[in-house]
């Protein structure tokens, strides 16, 4: 079970006050993100906080913890987009050094690009094989896997926010993945959609035992009822506050007494008491 | 003061007047001559634009810093309206093809490069974070992304720029050529033929509306569509 494990080693993650005017003599500094508003006078503080964790090849792990907390920024750090400031992040004893197509990141909003249509955005993933005919069948193959088979054709814009969204996770699947990140990619659907998506990933999950999926989101109840593993993070800058093993088996109902008891104290460490 | 305007109103050639002085350049070829004359000018000035000012345009758009320091010059060159280079473009090059070529250069120019600039670098960085994440190349970052990303605007840019070059190159042969549908109107009016006057403007405007139904033609192609359908 050591192959793409994932270890993240003594992580730390810093704002940065980044400097972007528009004319190179006024001395106003721009900022580039919500984030950014945390740093005074080009001090940095921490967003992430000294992270180490170590996700074994298949697991299933929900990331939890309030908005804004840097949960995505885990995430981006893992998948190469963000270099951390302190330690590092091995896979498979590899150092990350940048984004690769094997470590496939969902984005939470439409990452699809909209000047091209449903398969040619799954074609993107799948630029390495050369035969055109066999590309078409693979791109049609993922389609079908999300059942997106019929639209294909049509742009992003045409479809709904759960179609696009099955799409992109279309897109990830076709790069084959080890490493899937997944950066709240339900929150922008409505809950019956979100509910179904729910099943989708777990069918996904378990037609494809060896790909590791990360999966950042703040609803626990989608965490408890998808993961292996829960990661909870605290609030700035964030720092592993738990993790939570969940071995009860598929499909899982919310009236099981192990995770609703679970349910429970994950709402104590976020810091809700009453409403539940 | 009312009988003044009056008057100047009076001046006007009559319609049946009109007709005439368009049958006549019509039929000993002036008209076309004149019109095939400032297209040229119009779509080599405009072209030669559009290809430098594009790529430029993407890849200012692309290097920030290098933008950032770039852009007070634009800004400075921008609102000097590309008549007042005039008296440069003919000693420069002299009066003839050249000078209107190069006037109409600089009018279309800052209205295709300001705007590729902002489509540029206003993409979401979250594509490029898909090409990266797909390891797209330079070449397929380019092709798959900032292109297709920035077409629409591109295209609106063109479009403003057209209009604008069919504006200028009129008064760039007022002054510096010795054809064209601007140097008509001149000629025209030292020969005081007001109805030739007209025609030309009437001339002028016609083809000003067939180059925008053109240009508005191609914002409905399938590559840009998109843009329009999001909202």
């Amino acid at each position: 079970m050591n192959r793409n494990k994932i270890c993240v080693d003594h992580v730390t993650v810093r704002y940065k006050n980044g400097r972007n005017r528009a004319w190179p003599w006024s001395r106003k500094n721009g900022s580039n993100g919500a984030g950014k508003a945390h740093a005074l006078d080009g001090a940095s503080t921490a967003i992430l906080q000294d992270i180490t964790l170590d996700i074994d090849a298949g697991e299933f792990v929900c990331i939890l913890g309030h908005s804004g907390c840097g949960k995505s920024t885990l995430l981006k750090v893992i998948a190469g987009f963000i270099k951390p400031d302190e330690g590092a992040v091995l896979i498979d004893g590899q150092k990350v050094n940048g984004p690769q197509n094997d470590h496939v990141f969902v984005f939470q909003e439409g990452a699809l690009f909209p000047w091209l249509t449903i398969i040619e955005n799954v074609d993107l993933a799948l630029r390495s094989i050369g035969n055109a005919s066999e590309r078409r069948e693979k791109a049609q193959y993922y389609l079908e896997l999300v059942a997106l088979e019929g639209a294909g054709g049509h742009y992003p814009h045409m479809l709904s926010g759960g179609m696009r969204q099955r799409a992109e996770i279309a897109r990830a699947l076709a790069a084959q993945p080890d490493i899937l990140m997944m950066d709240e990619p339900f929150s922008g659907l409505d809950y019956l959609t979100r509910l179904h998506m729910r099943e989708e990933m777990l069918n996904l999950h378990a037609m494809l035992p060896d790909t590791t999926i990360l999966f950042v989101t703040h609803d626990i109840d989608e965490s408890l009822q998808m993961s292996n593993r829960l990661v909870i993070l605290s609030e700035s800058p964030a720092r592993i506050k738990c993790c939570r093993q969940i071995d009860v088996p598929h499909p899982r109902t919310a009236v099981c007494p192990t995770l609703s008891e679970m349910r429970t104290q994950i709402y104590h460490h976020l810091g809700v008491h009453s409403a539940l | 003061m009312l009988a003044s305007f009056w008057q100047s109103f009076e001046q006007l050639p009559g319609l049946e007047q009109i007709g005439r002085a368009f049958w006549e350049l019509a039929s000993n070829g002036t008209l076309l001559r004149s019109t095939i004359a400032s297209l040229f000018r119009v779509t080599v000035g405009f072209y030669l634009a559009a290809l430098l000012a594009i790529p430029v345009g993407l890849a200012l758009g692309r290097r920030p810093v290098v933008y950032h320091w770039v852009n007070p010059i634009i800004q400075f060159l921008r609102p000097i309206s590309p008549l007042a280079w005039v008296p440069f473009a003919m000693l420069w090059f002299g009066i003839g093809e050249k000078s209107a070529i190069f006037i109409i250069f600089f009018a279309s120019f800052f209205p295709i490069l300001v705007p590729t600039v902002k489509a540029a670098s206003g993409i979401h960085p979250m594509y490029f974070q898909v090409a990266a994440n797909l390891q797209f190349g330079v070449w397929e970052s380019l092709r798959l992304v900032i292109l297709p990303a920035t077409m629409p605007n591109i295209l609106l840019a063109l479009r403003v720029a057209l209009g604008i070059s069919w504006l200028v190159v009129v008064a760039a042969e007022m002054i510096a050529v010795k054809s064209g549908l601007g140097y008509l109107i001149i000629d025209a009016r030292n020969a005081l033929r007001m109805d030739y006057v007209v025609v030309a403007m009437v001339t002028i405007g016609i083809i000003g509306l067939l180059l925008d139904l053109a240009m508005t033609r191609l914002e409905h192609l399938e590559s840009v569509r998109w843009k329009l359908e999001q909202k």
